[in-house]
């Protein structure tokens, strides 16, 4: 599925004399197969817009209230944001908004404190119970199972224990199996690797990255860590107090390091090593991921030797 | 939930703001007091006058105070039918009458009254909290209570009892959000269906709120331990509560509404 946002803009307690704009005319469109990264403060916007892709918040359009204004004369129509997710239109009010949920999976942050049930068995399938309720029991189990294997899991072991007891990474799968249980196929996920020790981090993402494989289409992660972003991402898009500032590949977004460095954000380790080497009069070029910088650090003093 | 009207700061800087905690404490309840001795219309009338006095001092806008009565509006309503139909004292001065149902001038009058001073009440007692911080409020309640240490009564123990309540309550409210949103994302409907599923529709919510809380709890626990916080003894105050000319002016109003009602009463009941 495809995502498209149109001028999409949100403020929060609109109307009063608090209000500010979350989000600001962001247009933007995430092609089905990515792995897409999301970067910003807090505050950026970033939340707010992940929470649309899901309807948490719903477009003005697709409110059970809403009446479009009758355009005054001499004045063109009004134009309202749009948001189209595969063929889910999220501006009109009679669309399923529950089968896109189950289409759109969310992992907030922090999701092991989501968790709530006696058993993982019963965390996992709770989503399946709201889902997709039609199911018998047998088809449930597998579905559960699959999800639980999917995040690394021993499906035999765990799914009689209370999520409680579990490690805390342990209880990160847990939570992303009941997010991905349903077969999302956009999986979104909000700082999966935050409060995670690098280990972790590392078997996070390529957790994460086995599920784009074999599991959810595409794969949005909202992240501050940059060397994340440039590991794994296929595109990656800049949100600074709620507008969209880049959508760039990161080979090309940490070239902008002047910018970045503007909206107070890091760059990647290799892009910093690249500026340090540039600096000295060396030039590198690479796609920032420390593979291909590397090489290309090899090549050229190779090249020097030779 | 976020439009609780009830108990929320109104951030801006006013006479009634600047007042001393203590004397708003107090004035609140005289004031409640004075409300109650008021048995007629002039009474309520003087009552009120000093209500909109406050409220124009306090710079917090008449419709965020009027809303506060939102919540009691049920109340309001069954208290006025209740009074309107059932009221009785005398026979005579009847203008309508269906079977048990009895309307007077009488009852009409009395449930205009009740209603009002219902009404009176809650919306004072918001400004209280519109004005005052939870801090500030809870410093106030501590020191009012003071003189209960003689019976060896934990006040400073239950002052901060109150004041990490107090704090905590955005942060629950954040945090609930958070949970709703995760568990709504994994298709959890907390708005339609029956009592009873909407009921269960709470579970997911509860529990994850009530080990965050104890975990916040423990947190708090160690973060207080790691200050040395010994409790009352040997704490003194950063903010001094202060009497000022202010509270002085604030006494004087009080007061001439107290004298005000009580000089009133001589008019007779409603």
């Amino acid at each position: 599925m495809r995502i498209q946002a149109e001028r999409l803009s949100y403020s929060y307690q609109a109307g009063s004399s608090f209000s500010a704009y979350a989000l600001k005319d962001v247009t933007l469109t995430i092609e089905e197969g990515e792995f897409f990264g999301i970067i910003g403060h807090t505050g950026s916007g970033k939340s707010t817009f992940v929470q649309h892709l899901n309807a948490l918040i719903k477009l003005p359009t697709a409110d059970k209230k809403f009446k479009p204004k009758k355009p005054k004369k001499g004045q063109p129509a009004p134009v309202y944001p749009s948001l189209v997710i595969g063929k889910y239109d999220l501006g009109d009010k009679k669309t399923n908004f529950k089968e896109l949920r189950s289409k759109v999976g969310i992992v907030f942050q922090y999701p092991e404190y989501q968790l709530f049930a006696e058993s993982v068995y019963d965390d996992v399938a709770f989503g399946l119970k709201n889902f997709r309720s039609e199911l018998s029991e047998e088809e449930k189990t597998v579905l559960v199972r699959d999800a639980i294997s999917a995040v690394g899991l021993d499906y035999e072991s765990v799914k009689d224990a209370s999520p409680f007891d579990l490690s805390g990474g342990q209880k990160r799968r847990v939570a992303i199996a009941g997010v991905i249980v349903t077969r999302p196929e956009i999986l979104i996920l909000d700082e999966p690797a935050a409060g995670l020790d690098p280990l972790g981090k590392k078997e996070i993402m390529e957790l994460l990255h086995s599920l784009h494989r074999d599991w959810c289409k595409t794969v949005i992660i909202v992240s501050h860590d940059m060397d994340e972003i440039s590991e794994n991402c296929t595109r990656a898009a800049v949100f600074s107090h709620g507008e969209l500032k880049f959508v760039l590949p990161p080979s090309e977004l940490f070239l902008h390091d002047e910018e970045l460095k503007a909206l107070d954000l890091d760059i990647p380790v290799t892009a910093k090593v690249r500026l340090a080497l540039k600096a000295k009069g060396i030039d590198v070029q690479t796609d920032f991921t420390e593979e291909d910088f590397a090489e290309k650090v090899l090549a050229y003093y190779k090249g020097v030797r030779a | 939930m976020k439009d609780i009207a009830f108990g929320q700061y109104y951030p801006v800087s006013s006479f009634v703001h600047k007042l001393d905690p203590r004397f708003k404490i107090v004035a609140l309840i005289t004031y409640i007091v004075a409300i109650f001795l008021a048995n007629n219309y002039y009474g309520m009338a003087v009552c009120a006058l000093g209500f909109f006095l406050i409220v124009l001092c306090s710079r917090v806008p008449f419709k965020k105070v009027f809303r506060s009565v939102k919540g009691i509006f049920v109340l309001l309503i069954f208290t006025a039918v209740l009074q309107i139909f059932f009221y009785q004292e005398s026979e005579n001065a009847k203008v309508w009458q269906w079977w048990i149902f009895t309307v007077s001038d009488e009852s009409l009058l009395h449930a205009g009254f009740l209603v009002l001073r219902l009404a009176l009440l809650v919306m004072v007692a918001s400004i209280l909290t519109f004005t005052t911080t939870p801090v500030a409020l809870t410093d106030g309640l501590e020191s009012l209570l003071y003189p209960l240490k003689l019976i060896r009564f934990p006040v400073h123990e239950l002052a901060l009892i109150m004041s990490i309540a107090l704090r905590f309550i955005p942060t629950l409210m954040e945090e609930t959000e958070r949970i709703m949103n995760a568990q709504k994302a994994r298709g959890a409907d907390f708005e339609s269906g029956s009592l009873l599923s909407r009921a269960k529709a709470v579970i997911p919510i509860l529990i994850p709120l009530l080990i965050s809380s104890f975990r916040r709890a423990e947190e708090l626990g160690d973060a207080m331990d790691a200050r040395c916080y010994a409790g009352s003894k040997v704490r003194t105050k950063y903010k001094k509560l202060k009497f000022s000319w202010r509270d002085l002016v604030g006494l004087l109003v009080i007061a001439a509404i107290v004298v005000g009602v009580v000089f009133l009463k001589r008019f007779g009941a409603v």
